[in-house]
């Protein structure tokens, strides 16, 4: 069946790839075309300026704060809500007692934690990150009413409107409200795992531990690769944006302790009417993001198994 | 889950696919192709309406069958009061059609595209966090010079020059270098401290009117719970509006004028100084609200309203604002900043008062006439008066509260007015320099140090640091006092 294959395939990718060409490749070229210029975004007349956007972001203290908070969000947040998934939905399937006619099973009422994990995924991000502002609300916020009632009183932290703390929260609201996705479709990983392979682990005497390291998660790493993938795109896109553009001080502060790439070229296009600087932090942000997917590329080649 | 092929003989795999879209759809995370579609239009196509007949009863010369569109942010401020006004335009003009009336809160993701292309409407209501940046805008000659609506006579009164029958200040916010008027003000604010009269007499305390007056009420204040201020803590932009003024008050006039000239040394007059460490007192001593370098606006409000604080620096929205929470006996008041001491420059009473709601007419609009014509109506003393009946703000308009009941908060910004007479004050870094004022003096100045992380040494080194490096900065457009 190789006759004919190519041409049945150029077929019918012709016009999603003319589409992908205008609506993507194309706005990409113009992109980097724009941060050679000087152009405001408000009238259309613009003129070249060379690398003199480039050699400014290179001096932009700002620009480098974006960057390392972008770069740290990158690192952290696929970590943190990938572990905290990964355990989430190992307790859920194989994280049990061991009872009558199951080899292997979740911890009670699982499938009710399956629902409640998957709850905030419905809540569009804004949304979240409103509720969230009210909870990090210092004066009556949920979160120091809790620490109060407890007896903590005293420790009444700012929250968002502390530099040391900032982040952190922003960070505990993108894990919160994207960890229940990755915990369904993790579960949904694990449940496609045969459960002969754990008996047999079992019958090794192999603990919970040793079961998860030497066959869950290894069976499982083309899913959580994925789920890396995803994760970054997120840190990097819209989900770390709208969190900091809703939730922080200023946005992006107290005194640029939040503020990142995505938010930076939105300030810089649309408040600063600077829109051929703002393509030029884009196209360092686009730098970012290729370098974030050639690693997990990379990282990401394993040895198959196959079942 | 986890069966990938590994059969090589079928060319492109699942998973090379996979892959390589999912490598590509990376890619289009950062894509600014938003932005690109509309810079590269033509601009200026279509042609201008023709000018009708210069008369008495209309001096702009506005042709009298042309249409005319009218773009007005829906903000605080609503819509109807221009709905109105617009309907004042067909009267005085039966043959034009219906006025061409939009309402959004998206200027600029609506307007950017059509300044781009060259077929702008014919008056614009440039407000709101989607505020377009007037000053590109007059750099590149993108707005009417509204000169001649200004020359032309008022409405109620023939005799006398529009430009005569406005508000101290909104003239001059027009300008930005040169005699050219480029945006009118419709709305006129006043900015100071906000307190609640009836939470004063709780304490049997005035008004302080000068600093150690303050200090005391604020510690009377302390020892029955109540906080002395609060303020915006997450926009700490909110602090100049009565800390500007106290500073002008202390210093003169000139030492704000040389901060918006972004003169060197400006922020390092003893008079900046002075205030800051004032300020910075209410922090050290524990007169700030707990917790409000993490609160909004709007939550700073609401604690204020619920007589957590007793001090507020805001601008006269936030009567309106502050309304679903503000109890019936509140009694809301505004003050003009409390002196430092005797040495003062300029008496209690200096405030700081400006126009808000920025209107504009482009430079290629169709109906340019027509657009400075509705303005013209705007600003006659009826539409004026319906616009402070409805919004409950002042309008450019000098004048037309007569006859109307206001409330505390509107009368007192008018008395406010009235004592300050020609001592108002109008710091223009806000509409001048966006990113210096919020991002750079508000939050990571003002902001830190009010939050008790700098002192006002620092704040004052690192705002004088920004505002040299805004000096410097060719790419934003600089201004200068006249």
């Amino acid at each position: 069946m190789q006759h004919g294959k190519y041409r049945f395939i150029v077929g019918f990718l012709t016009v999603p790839l003319a589409l992908y060409a205008v609506f993507v490749i194309w706005p990409f070229i113009q992109s980097i075309y724009y941060s050679f210029t000087d152009w405001t975004g408000l009238s259309p007349d613009f003129k070249m300026v060379g690398f003199d956007n480039y050699t400014r972001m290179l001096k932009d203290d700002i620009f480098w704060k974006s960057l390392q908070h972008s770069v740290l969000l990158v690192l952290l947040l696929p970590l943190v809500t990938l572990g905290l998934a990964l355990f989430f939905a190992f307790m859920l399937n194989v994280g049990g007692r061991r009872r009558k006619n199951a080899t292997v099973s979740g911890v009670r009422g699982s499938s009710f934690y399956k629902i409640a994990y998957f709850f905030p995924q419905v809540l569009s991000i804004v949304i979240v990150a409103l509720l969230f502002q009210f909870a990090y609300n210092p004066a009556g916020g949920v979160f120091n009413s809790a620490l109060k009632a407890i007896g903590l009183g005293s420790v009444h932290p700012d929250w968002l409107g502390d530099p040391n703390l900032a982040l952190i929260c922003v960070m505990t609201v993108l894990i919160w409200s994207t960890v229940g996705f990755f915990v369904v479709l993790f579960s949904a990983g694990m449940a496609s795992i045969p459960k002969d392979f754990y008996e047999a682990a079992l019958l090794d005497g192999a603990n919970r531990f040793t079961t998860f390291f030497k066959i869950t998660l290894p069976l499982l790493w083309d899913t959580v690769q994925s789920g890396w993938v995803y994760m970054g795109i997120l840190a990097l896109g819209v989900e770390a944006f709208t969190a900091v553009q809703v939730m922080t001080v200023g946005p992006g502060g107290p005194d640029y302790s939040t503020t990142v790439l995505p938010l930076y070229v939105y300030q810089t296009a649309f408040r600063d009417g600077q829109a051929g600087y703002a393509t030029t932090i884009g196209v360092g942000l686009l730098v970012v993001t290729m370098a974030f997917a050639a690693i997990v590329m990379r990282l990401g080649r394993r040895e198959r198994l196959e079942f | 889950m986890g069966s990938t092929s590994a059969h090589n003989n079928e060319g492109l795999g699942r998973r090379d696919v996979i892959k390589r879209s999912a490598a590509l759809g990376l890619i289009s995370v950062p894509a600014m192709g938003f932005l690109s579609s509309c810079a590269s239009g033509d601009s200026g196509g279509d042609k201008k309406v023709e000018k009708g007949k210069v008369s008495k009863t209309n001096p702009l010369g506005v042709n009298e069958t042309a249409p005319l569109e009218v773009v007005i942010f829906d903000g605080g401020f609503g819509q109807q009061y221009a709905i109105d006004a617009e309907k004042k335009y067909n009267e005085a003009f039966p043959k034009a059609p219906k006025v061409k009336h939009v309402a959004t809160q998206k200027i600029q993701s609506q307007l950017q595209p059509r300044f781009n292309g060259g077929t702008p409407p014919d008056l614009i209501d440039n407000s709101g966090a989607e505020q377009m940046d007037m000053g590109v805008l007059v750099g590149k000659k993108q707005l009417l010079d509204l000169t001649p609506l200004m020359d032309a006579p008022s409405i109620d009164d023939p005799s006398k020059k529009v430009r005569d029958t406005l508000r101290p200040g909104v003239l001059e916010m027009g300008q930005f270098d040169g005699d050219p008027v480029w945006i009118m003000y419709y709305a006129y604010t006043v900015y100071g401290v906000w307190y609640s009269q009836t939470a004063l007499e709780k304490l049997d305390a005035e008004y302080p009117e000068d600093w150690d007056a303050m200090l005391a009420l604020c510690a009377k204040a302390k020892k029955k719970g109540v906080a002395g201020w609060t303020y915006a803590g997450k926009y700490p932009y909110y602090l100049p509006f009565s800390l500007y003024p106290f500073i002008g008050k202390i210093g003169g006039r000139e030492v704000l004028d040389k901060i918006d000239n972004l003169e060197p040394n400006a922020w390092k007059d003893p008079a900046v100084k002075a205030a800051f460490e004032a300020y910075y007192e209410l922090y050290k001593k524990g007169y700030i609200l707990q917790g409000t370098p993490g609160l909004t606006h709007i939550q700073s409000q609401t604690e204020w309203t619920k007589g957590k604080a007793l001090f507020l620096p805001n601008g006269s929205w936030v009567e309106n604002e502050a309304a679903p929470t503000t109890p019936k006996d509140f009694k809301m008041m505004v003050s003009a900043p409390s002196s430092l001491d005797s040495s003062d420059k300029l008496p209690f009473g200096t405030i700081w008062a400006s126009g808000g709601e920025p209107f504009i007419v482009p430079a290629n609009a169709k109906n340019p006439e027509g657009g400075m014509e509705q303005l013209r109506i705007m600003l006659s003393e009826e539409s004026s008066k319906n616009f402070t009946q409805q919004v409950k703000s002042l309008s450019a308009f000098n004048g037309g509260t007569d006859g109307l009941t206001l409330s505390t908060a509107m009368q007192s910004g008018v008395d406010a007015l009235k004592k300050a007479g020609d001592n108002v004050v109008n710091p223009r870094l806000q509409d001048w320099y966006v990113k210096l004022q919020k991002e750079q003096i508000g939050v990571a100045g003002i902001g830190e140090m009010m939050a008790g992380r700098a002192t006002p040494a620092e704040a004052i080194k690192k705002i004088q640091a920004f505002a040299d490096a805004a000096a410097k900065d060719q790419s934003i457009k600089h201004y200068k006092h006249q």
